[in-house]
């Protein structure tokens, strides 16, 4: 047992906090997030600096072969300072689908894009309907001669708005699973309808109507991209996992300082001690939820999927319900002015909201362990 | 004991739908069922047209125009408008500020007043937070001192919910700074066109304009507009707390959101099935009808302890807190069962269609954002804090 971090680790963490701190302020985010684009190429460029689009690269495909603790060590900090720069769906998810799905020659060619950050990828998987299927896929491709034609829609893509290239899950018919196809978000027949999500992150809608790739777009083997996208929607997770602590710490942080200065009937609010109990029961969401993001970081590198899937569905169960107490709470103890959008709190609450709701909510994991459990059994 | 509708009151229920069919615009009913936001005229609409049919003072006694109804009409009313889609009718006016004036105002305020809350003419709303004064309200500071026939009023209020629209404000202001905090308090009328009042807007967390920040720079206010005597705000303040109890809980609304909530969660899929056949997800669906049917019984107690002039028990005071509970499940649960496609915020363009085409299914457009700006509920009207502070003093005497 070893909670100790390497020096490497501690330095990427550094450099990261240090970057949030002097150039991710409210400030600088609202700039950001009021721009037309919604996210700041300076900023992507900053991060790529850092080292963070290579991190979660292997080094054999040119990346620096980071682990899921390096993975969760980034996405704390962007969770602390709400980052909205599509981390997550255009470097962690991606990485983790090609590196899961792709062939040597594919990883390698794929790869070097995304590990400079100058190719944006996006996974195009939900459809509309659909809330946390991961094989479900009803979106359909045709082989046609030695090219494939894909025709259906994608719905909630994150970073689908800035992607370059889709990774967009499709099943041939005759196919007993989906396979995964890499795609042009210029292509002829695509049309993304881009948006702000809830939390000022960005997404798009995404419609293929007769989009045709040739051969090599296929990602991996035909019919057999289930485990590699079941692998990358659980470091996805684990990404959510930390990035929502990352959150959760900070915004508990804010409502203490808040409760010891805000005064009502002569008093600072905090020392009722209904809202005291409060307070300690949202470090208790923090704390348990910091040692399952661990867990869930820990897991990403275990080999037994079944395994695997436990360890992260139970952080991602334990999170998000930590990610609806700790938000709520925070909301309610500030009163009128947790609701405002002005402040930071309501922006820390809506982005840990739809970290609950993303990649499958607590009853889903739990669904999903239990599941674990009776195979088991 | 019986637990139903008398055929008295069904019929009263009948008559009540039939006339909301007729004279509900199905527009402004279609942007309730879905869920989009109102403008001033979708609440005026039908203001309107109750006030033709002399519905309009729903809880008003007859003497002032009202219905006269008792207080299960009443409810049976809010009960089958909100089913049909109709606009809750707006507060600050017919159900604060009027039974303030016809219990402590002048004869004059009366005559000039109601009948322009009753038509919709003026659109009032509460002047009553400050920045400094939430929930202690008593410690307000915003100031009217007296100039001969005048007050002249300076200082902030806060959070005044729609006064965008408002024709006129009802606002607690400092007569006096002697003597205990309550009892400096004087209850004014102001008329929100009155040179040096300046209306802010606070953006809430769903991006939407809902309330406001409204600024008193020596603002001129005849002492006529004072109701009742100059220090005794806070005893009418609390009468107007205290007076509306039926809509507080929400029950109506909730209905409706209840029957919304069915739709959305026969339209979503949970692994390839509708999701109201996942049955973690159909146990918590049971559940707040369970809660929501526990409240509303308990607020028929209420209203039939009021019909027979009994003081109504500690029942009344749980109302708010269990309603707006309720209300927040309810509005969770919907984007609970919209997964993926609660994440997206789409502002509505033309005509109320998304302002960018919208591929998943309509009914999960607002999911989230009810659920964010449904976190108020358990914020104003005295946080559930507060109102459970209220309950273990005055009722458990703790
Ligand atoms: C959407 C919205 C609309 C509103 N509309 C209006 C309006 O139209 N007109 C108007 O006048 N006002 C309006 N309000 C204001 C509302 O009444 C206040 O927000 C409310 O009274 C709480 O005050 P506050 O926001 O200052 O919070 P605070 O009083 O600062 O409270 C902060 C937190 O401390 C808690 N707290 C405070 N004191 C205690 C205590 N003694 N014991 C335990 N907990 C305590 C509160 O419950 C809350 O959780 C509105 C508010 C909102 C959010």
């Amino acid at each position: 047992m070893d909670f100790n971090l390497s020096d490497e680790q501690k330095a990427l963490k550094d450099s990261l906090a240090k970057f949030i701190d002097r150039a991710y302020t409210f400030d600088d985010r609202w700039k950001i997030i009021k721009s037309v684009e919604g996210w700041s190429r300076k900023h992507w460029n900053q991060l790529a600096e850092i080292g963070l689009m290579a991190l979660p690269v292997a080094e054999a495909d040119g990346g620096l072969g980071g682990t899921g603790v390096d993975t969760m060590l980034v996405m704390e900090e962007l969770g602390r300072g709400l980052v909205v720069e599509p981390y997550l769906g255009c470097i962690v998810l991606p990485a983790a689908l090609i590196r899961a799905a792709g062939s040597e020659s594919q990883r390698a060619a794929l790869s070097e894009g995304l590990a400079s950050g100058e190719t944006l990828y996006a996974f195009a998987h939900t459809e509309p309907g659909q809330r946390y299927e991961r094989n479900a896929v009803a979106i359909a491709a045709t082989a046609k001669d030695d090219r494939y034609v894909l025709n259906g829609k994608k719905v909630s893509v994150l970073g689908g708005d800035a992607a370059d290239r889709l990774l967009v899950s499709a099943t041939l018919s005759g196919d007993a699973g989906p396979s995964l196809f890499v795609v042009s978000a210029n292509a002829n027949g695509v049309k993304r309808f881009a948006y702000p999500m809830h939390d000022a992150q960005r997404g798009a809608d995404i419609e293929l109507a007769n989009v045709e790739v040739g051969a090599d777009a296929l990602l991996g083997e035909r019919g057999r991209a289930a485990p590699a996208m079941d692998y990358a929607f659980d470091v996805g997770c684990a990404a959510l996992c930390a990035e929502a602590v990352g959150a959760m710490a900070e915004l508990h942080k804010i409502t203490v300082e808040y409760l010891k200065t805000r005064k009502q009937f002569g008093r600072p609010i905090g020392m009722n001690q209904a809202l005291q109990h409060r307070a300690v029961d949202m470090l208790m969401h923090v704390e348990m939820s910091r040692s399952m993001a661990m867990e869930a970081a820990v897991a990403c590198e275990n080999t037994d999927p079944a395994a695997r899937a436990k360890a992260i569905s139970a952080a991602k169960t334990l999170v998000s319900q930590g990610c609806r107490y700790v938000g709520q709470q925070a909301v309610q103890l500030h009163g009128g002015i947790g609701v405002t959008h002005e402040l930071n709190t309501s922006h820390y609450f809506k982005r840990l909201t739809m970290i609950s709701i993303t990649f499958g909510d607590a009853d889903w994991h739990l669904g999903r362990y239990g599941d674990a459990l009776l195979a088991a059994a | 004991m019986d637990l139903t509708y008398t055929a008295e009151q069904r019929a009263f229920a009948d008559e009540v739908r039939t006339f909301t069919r007729h004279h509900l615009d199905p527009a402004v009913a279609r942007k309730v069922l879905e869920g989009s936001r109102l403008g001033r005229e979708d609440f005026l609409g039908w203001h309107r047209a109750l006030a033709k049919k002399g519905w309009a003072g729903v809880g008003w006694p007859k003497a002032f125009g009202g219905t006269g109804w008792n207080s299960t009409q009443q409810h049976i009313f809010d009960e089958v408008t909100a089913d049909e889609g109709a606009p809750q009718l707006i507060p600050f006016g017919l159900r604060m500020v009027a039974p303030v004036i016809m219990a402590f105002g002048s004869k004059e305020q009366q005559d000039w007043h109601l009948p322009k809350i009753l038509s919709g003419e003026n659109w009032w709303c509460q002047g009553y937070s400050e920045p400094g004064s939430g929930s202690d309200l008593a410690s307000l500071k915003c100031k009217a001192e007296r100039d001969g026939d005048h007050y002249i009023v300076n200082g902030q209020k806060t959070w005044t919910t729609l006064g965008q629209y408002a024709d006129w404000i009802f606002c607690l202001v400092r007569t006096s700074s002697e003597g205990r905090q309550q009892e400096g308090i004087s209850f004014l009328l102001i008329d929100m066109k009155t040179p040096g009042i300046t209306v802010r807007p606070i953006i809430m967390l769903d991006q939407e304009h809902e309330v406001n920040e409204v600024w008193f720079d020596d603002v001129r206010v005849p002492v006529g507009n004072r109701v009742g005597e100059e220090n005794k705000g806070w005893t009418y303040a609390k009468f107007l707390l205290g007076h509306e109890r039926t809509g507080i809980a929400g029950v109506g609304r909730c209905k409706r959101i209840v029957k919304r909530l069915q739709h959305v969660a026969k339209r979503a899929q949970a692994n390839g099935r509708p999701l109201i056949e996942d049955v973690r997800f159909r146990d918590r669906l049971a559940q707040v009808e369970i809660d929501l049917r526990a409240l509303e019984i308990t607020l028929l107690r209420v209203l039939a302890a009021e019909a027979e002039k009994r003081a109504p028990g500690p029942e009344a005071s749980l109302l708010k807190i269990k309603g707006s509970e309720i209300q927040q499940t309810l509005t969770e649960l919907t984007m609970m069962a919209a997964g993926p496609a609660a994440l997206p915020y789409v502002r509505e363009g033309e005509h109320g269609a998304p302002d960018v085409p919208w591929l998943s299914d309509e009914a999960f457009r607002f999911a989230s954002g009810h659920y964010f700006n449904f976190r108020k509920t358990t914020i104003y009207g005295g946080s559930n804090e507060i109102q459970r502070n209220i309950i273990a003093q005055m009722v458990l005497g703790l």
